[in-house]
């Protein structure tokens, strides 16, 4: 009997609590890994996605490349969280946020060392990969 | 094709910790608008039940209600856009009338929250949202709409007090509607008195008071056609428009932060089909689950340009007595929000008001209302225009 072919579960490493197991864009864990925050794009037309995907709903088609989310973009919004949801309490205090880079924009958290006080709504920040205290892997918001 | 008409409104009292099953609380709601309209439940062709997914452990409601209620052997089916569930109900009623499939339709709308815990409730909320992508970084509703107001205060000048006075009006209505669950009163001074639980943080800029109380409830509205509606009713409330949108459930998808594009669009479709603009609206329940999504209402519902629905609330503009009085009946924030059965609440405030029949709340003569309910963070909106 052959053997059981293994299930790729990594995307079971992504964020503090992960909700989903298997993806088409698992690889987007591994780049993680290496230090990099990758978006998704259709070859057939450009249409640039983050989060990435595997499919693209214009093409109707998954010819997708990676592509790397660098440079600054502008903090649209932010709130700072007193409490959390089941499994993200050792986490607190932490704050949630959105950056627009133009052509797509990054919902994350703030770096752990940013307090909420230190921005403010258009702020230039940047995106980076991050390690979180129990091991898994997230992006979050640093200051430019 | 003919007029839709609701004929019967009820709601269970929203209340916490509902001392009886979900069919059971199911039940007070539907009796409530099968006595207003004074038909029997052989007299409904098809029940739609509506609620959020997995508050309790009833796998497919809609057989069991259906059972209960006495609505066997005619068709049902379990419909749900989270928090909008029961007004998104309406409209698949309306369409299931209006097309002549069925002369009458039950829309039951229910929710027993207190089936699990209150943080069991708010990971439930936050997987309304992207569980691949946004849940793993800990979201939660409050702080979603937190970032609405956060960018709504820093584009318009909107300020935290401005919030609060929303929620002072929601308890002043609050406190005269038997069927709320918070029926105490609040003050503008509660949100600055640290001593006081309405000032606690929840989730920045937000504070307790600014956010509603999860409760178990039910609600159902009994929509049928223009004949059956002439020759029940002595006071039928018309439909008059319906509209209905949706948007990326990822905050990295949208482009609006200062407002909801789902209202704006459900608004807007929902205006056309009424032939009405929003000067015409006499009476309003908007979704208030939190203060910053009543002042967005203001702004994408049209009866404040944007930024300037801090305008309307500092001038009591939306009180009873105002220009255009909105959430009369206490809204979310005082009535509580079992999710599923609130946007039948909404209906019934307004069929109530349009009848004049909402007593001690009564806006004075109102000819056409409206009903704003939003499921999730502003992922699905539904607009409802009724008239007498």
């Amino acid at each position: 009997m052959a053997a059981k072919k293994e299930a790729d579960i990594r995307f079971s490493k992504f964020g503090t609590v992960s909700f989903t197991a298997i993806t088409k864009v698992n690889d987007f864990v591994d780049f993680l890994e290496q230090g990099k925050v990758m978006g998704s794009r259709c070859k057939d037309c450009g249409l640039m996605f983050f989060p990435p995907r595997a499919d693209c709903h214009k093409c109707l088609a998954g010819n997708m490349e990676w592509f790397e989310v660098t440079g600054k973009g502008k903090l649209v919004s932010y709130s700072s969280l007193a409490f959390a949801p089941i499994g993200f309490g050792d986490d607190l205090p932490y704050t949630i946020a959105l950056v627009d880079y133009g052509q797509y924009k990054v919902f994350a958290r703030l770096s752990p060392g940013l307090k909420p006080e230190d921005v403010s709504v258009g702020m230039e920040m940047k995106t980076v990969a991050n390690r979180l205290p129990n091991g898994q892997l997230n992006y979050v918001f640093e200051r430019v | 094709m003919g007029k839709v008409a609701i004929i019967g409104v009820g709601q269970s009292s929203f209340v916490r910790g509902y001392a009886g099953s979900i069919r059971e609380l199911a039940f007070e709601g539907f009796r409530e608008a099968v006595k207003d309209a004074g038909i029997t439940s052989k007299d409904i062709g098809a029940s739609i039940i509506c609620s959020a997914p997995e508050y309790d452990k009833q796998r497919s409601p809609a057989g069991v209600f259906a059972e209960y209620l006495g609505l066997v052997p005619q068709p049902t089916c379990y419909l749900e856009s989270l928090c909008s569930s029961s007004s998104m109900g309406l409209r698949m009623a309306y369409s299931l009338v209006a097309s002549g499939l069925h002369d009458s339709v039950a829309v039951i709308g229910f929710q027993k929250m207190s089936e699990i815990s209150s943080a069991e409730s708010q990971e439930r909320m936050g997987r309304g949202a992207d569980i691949q992508w946004e849940s793993p970084f800990g979201t939660m509703m409050p702080a979603y709409y937190a970032m609405y107001a956060q960018a709504h205060m820093a584009k318009y000048g909107t300020r935290p007090e401005d919030l609060a006075l929303i929620r002072v009006k929601a308890s002043t209505y609050g406190q005269i509607n038997e069927k709320a669950v918070y029926r105490k009163a609040v003050s503008l001074e509660m949100f600055s008195d640290p001593g006081s639980p309405m000032s606690g943080p929840v989730a920045s800029p937000l504070r307790v008071g600014d956010c509603c109380a999860n409760a178990d409830g039910s609600s159902c509205v009994i929509v049928t056609n223009e004949e059956k509606a002439r020759s029940l009713s002595k006071k039928p409330v018309w439909i008059l428009g319906l509209g209905a949108a949706s948007a990326p459930v990822n905050l990295a998808g949208r482009d609006l932060f200062t407002g909801l594009s789902v209202a704006r669009q459900a608004a807007d479709q929902a205006y056309k089909m009424a032939g009405v603009t929003p000067k015409d609206i006499d009476v309003a329940e908007v979704h208030d689950c939190f203060t910053i999504a009543e002042m967005m209402a203001y702004e994408d519902l049209g009866f404040a340009e944007a930024g300037q629905g801090k305008e309307l609330i500092r001038a009591k503009e939306t009180y009873k007595e105002g220009r255009i009085p909105v959430n009369v009946d206490g809204g979310l924030l005082s009535k509580g929000h079992p999710i599923g059965a609130t946007g039948g609440s909404q209906i019934r405030t307004i069929v109530l008001q349009l009848r004049g029949e909402a007593g001690a709340m009564q806006v004075k003569n109102p000819e056409i209302g409206l009903v704003h309910n939003i499921g999730g963070v502003g992922l699905y909106g539904n607009v409802s225009i009724l008239g007498r």
